[in-house]
């Protein structure tokens, strides 16, 4: 006997085409869910965060020199990464989201201060996360000149109280504007995708073990893989046409670009979407009513919202926080949408993530094809 | 095919701490119309599951058209038609999108020509587009057993395809039920109308877990053991409770104007109607072929008594 019928799981297909079509409710919160949610966070949603990655490029060894990188150390917004080498070196990390933050230190930067020269601090910011460029950029002027005061108050004294004697450049890079919605529109995408694929699915499995209907579905000789893709494919679909149909709202509405690469989100998408549907599957596996999975799935958004890193930057986070995060697909997904609507993104940009979602997603199909039951035990 | 559709030994299923099924043997014939009775909540429905696979004894094993019941359950899906108590088809989808998810689950070939047979064969031509839940109960019936008959099982499992239905469509069922079983197919039917129980060619009883019986039907009530006697004349209710108080007698059950009087013990049984004879002339007694209506209501009545005292069954 082959080990998966077309058949059967054409049979599944179709009858949760038909189910979908003929259920008003869902259909109406499938397409309802963004819109609301676009509209509210998009405008409502604002914050001011903290201990942010960020990357020096020391032109120079000096007193001063070092004196900065210990404030930032110290501080509250920044965290201290290391050194970069080149401005190459300095974009990519900015890209690949490893750092929010470059702050090049220039050659002869000690020596022009005590001429009075007022040479130029030049930081370069990841714009896509705008609350917190701002106040981190204010912060680092502070630093600055906090640390020039310390190690160099002798020649200095003269200057004290006059403006500083270094000027600051500010590059904001990905968000030049500085637009809030421009960050939380993409990575409201990936919230939205985990809210309505989880649920949908988990409600649609467990809707038949709540009417009775599995009985009849596992008395037939149908196998778990024929159901499990039977079911998720139709809400694959209805994935697509919330996303399709989210990209032109933010773009007309909210004017957030699309500069990367659009395979890349392609890819990203389909396994983010599928891992979702996957989740929900398995969700259905360990309730009995669509109640519960109702419950099951508003339990697993909570984290989702606020550990993914779309409230609050994911760097800002105390370290149990990122570690949950981590665990989350939509952590991943988030970053894959902001880098490539936001920061150009390619594939090989994305790879990272893709695969940290591939590794959570291949856990959850696992688990779920275990749990699901031939049998009504 | 062996001449044993079904067969089970110690068969048991425990929910918690309450065994549900208890140690039950079993043997299906092959071609037959066997009867499956019990009170509600007596195991039939679970003892029914486990036989297709769709539950996991806790104890005890068993074959289902030569299969084992546990290691090769897809194959006794593949050969068997199961209609669940509750109607379990998609109240959402039309009749026919229903038996065409039926048919597709079973790789029918010739999809779409069988399941417009089966529509007729339903006598629902015209009707296919209907949604299934706006069926009436009895048409719901009708449905579920198509749409279980229709890959051509061996082995028909019903569990109560009755219940709830008017007196007509369970004739009709009850028809169609014979002429599945001439055609082959082996039946088994749960059910606890005692009027379909005497339509099967054999019979088990099961109460509250245990299989208190079972054997051809024509032998169940020798089985049991009961005399009975037929009473009828004038004013029976005074009657009827005189009898009913009597330790001799362990059942009265009254057919229309007659007593039914019944016990395992004839000769205590006998003393009494000598007794009644002579000190009521208008009341005549008759001894009786036992049926299987007196052995049933024997049955119930005394599993009652048995098992309800350790209140762990429910009624
Ligand atoms: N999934 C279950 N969990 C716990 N108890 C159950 C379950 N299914 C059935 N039971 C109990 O098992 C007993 C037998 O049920 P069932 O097999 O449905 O009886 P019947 O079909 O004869 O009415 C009942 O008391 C019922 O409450
Ligand atoms: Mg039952």
């Amino acid at each position: 006997m082959n080990l998966f019928s077309l058949s059967r799981f054409r049979a599944v297909l179709v009858k949760e085409f038909i189910q979908m079509r003929r259920d008003r409710l869902t259909f109406a919160m499938m397409i309802g869910v963004p819109v609301i949610q676009l509209l509210l966070f998009g405008y409502a949603i604002n914050n001011d965060p903290r201990n942010l990655p960020t990357l020096l490029e020391l032109g120079e060894e000096s007193k001063v020199a070092r004196a900065v990188v210990s404030g930032m150390d110290t501080s509250d917004y920044f965290d201290f990464q290391g050194f970069v080498f080149g401005p190459d070196a300095g974009d990519k990390a900015l890209r690949e989201g490893s750092a929010n933050f470059v702050v090049v230190i220039p050659p002869d930067f000690e020596r022009d201060i005590l001429r009075g020269l007022s040479p130029e601090l030049l930081v370069t910011a990841d714009a896509s996360d705008p609350t917190a460029v701002g106040s981190a950029v204010a912060a680092l002027s502070g630093i600055v000149e906090t640390a020039i005061a310390q190690t160099l108050d002798g020649p200095l004294t003269a200057v004290a109280g006059r403006p500083p004697p270094f000027s600051m450049v500010v590059h904001k890079q990905f968000n030049p504007e500085g637009r809030t919605a421009t960050n939380i529109v993409p990575g409201l995408l990936a919230i939205i995708l985990a809210m309505t694929m989880v649920l949908i699915t988990a409600v649609a499995i467990v809707r038949e073990t709540e009417r009775g209907t599995m009985e009849t579905l596992i008395s037939t000789p149908v196998r778990s893989t024929e159901v499990m893709l039977g079911k998720i494919l139709p809400y694959v679909l209805i994935g697509y046409v919330q996303t399709l149909l989210f990209l032109i709202m933010a773009k007309i509405l909210f004017n957030v670009p699309f500069e990367g690469s659009r395979m890349a989100f392609f890819v990203g998408f389909n396994i983010y979407v599928v891992v979702n549907l996957a989740l929900g599957f398995l969700i259905s596996t360990l309730v009995h009513t669509q109640m519960q999975a109702m419950q099951a799935s508003f339990f697993l958004i909570l984290p989702t919202i606020l550990l993914s890193g779309f409230m609050f930057p994911f760097a800002g986070m105390p370290g149990w926080a990122q570690a949950i995060g981590t665990a989350i697909p939509a952590t991943h997904f988030l970053r894959i949408v902001r880098k490539i609507m936001l920061k150009g993104a390619q594939m090989a940009d994305i790879a990272i993530d893709l695969r940290a979602i591939a590794i959570i997603g291949g856990m959850i199909v696992l688990i779920a094809l275990l749990r699901y039951r031939r049998t009504l035990d | 095919m062996s001449d044993v559709a079904v067969s089970v030994k110690g068969l048991t299923k425990i929910y918690g701490h309450k065994t549900v099924v208890d140690a039950i043997d079993m043997e299906v014939p092959a071609g037959s119309i066997y009867g499956f009775l019990g009170p509600n909540g007596s195991g039939k429905t679970t003892t029914i599951r486990m036989m297709c696979g769709l539950l996991t004894p806790d104890a005890g094993e068993g074959h289902t058209l030569g299969y084992d019941i546990q290691k090769q359950a897809r194959e006794i899906k593949e050969r068997v038609g199961y209609m669940t108590q509750k109607f379990s088809l998609y109240t959402d989808l039309t009749i026919r999108e229903n038996l065409d998810f039926m048919a597709r689950m079973y790789r029918l070939p010739n999809r779409k020509k069988v399941v417009t047979r089966t529509i007729e064969e339903l006598g629902l031509s015209g009707r296919g587009n209907q949604l299934a839940g706006t069926l009436s109960g009895g048409w719901k019936q009708r449905l579920a057993l198509a749409a279980a008959m229709q890959h051509k099982p061996q082995l028909l499992l019903l569990d109560e395809p009755t219940a709830g239905v008017d007196p007509k469509a369970r004739r009709d069922f009850w028809d169609e039920i014979r002429r599945l079983s001439k055609e082959g197919v082996t039946i088994l039917v749960s059910t606890h109308y005692m009027d379909e129980a005497i339509q099967c060619d054999n019979i088990a009883y099961i109460a509250y877990g245990k299989l208190l019986i079972h054997g051809p039907a024509r032998e169940i009530p020798a089985r049991v053991g009961l005399t009975t006697w037929r009473v009828d004349g004038p004013d029976l209710i005074p009657l009827e409770d005189e009898l009913r108080a009597d330790p001799r007698v362990e059942q009265v059950a009254r057919f229309g104007a007659q007593l039914h009087v019944s016990s395992t013990n004839a000769k205590a049984l006998e003393e009494l109607v000598a007794e009644q004879r002579k000190k009521d002339k208008q009341h005549r007694w008759v001894k009786k072929e036992a049926e299987l209506e007196e052995a049933f209501i024997y049955l119930m009545t005394t599993a009652a008594d048995n098992f309800t005292p350790n209140g762990e069954a429910k009624p």
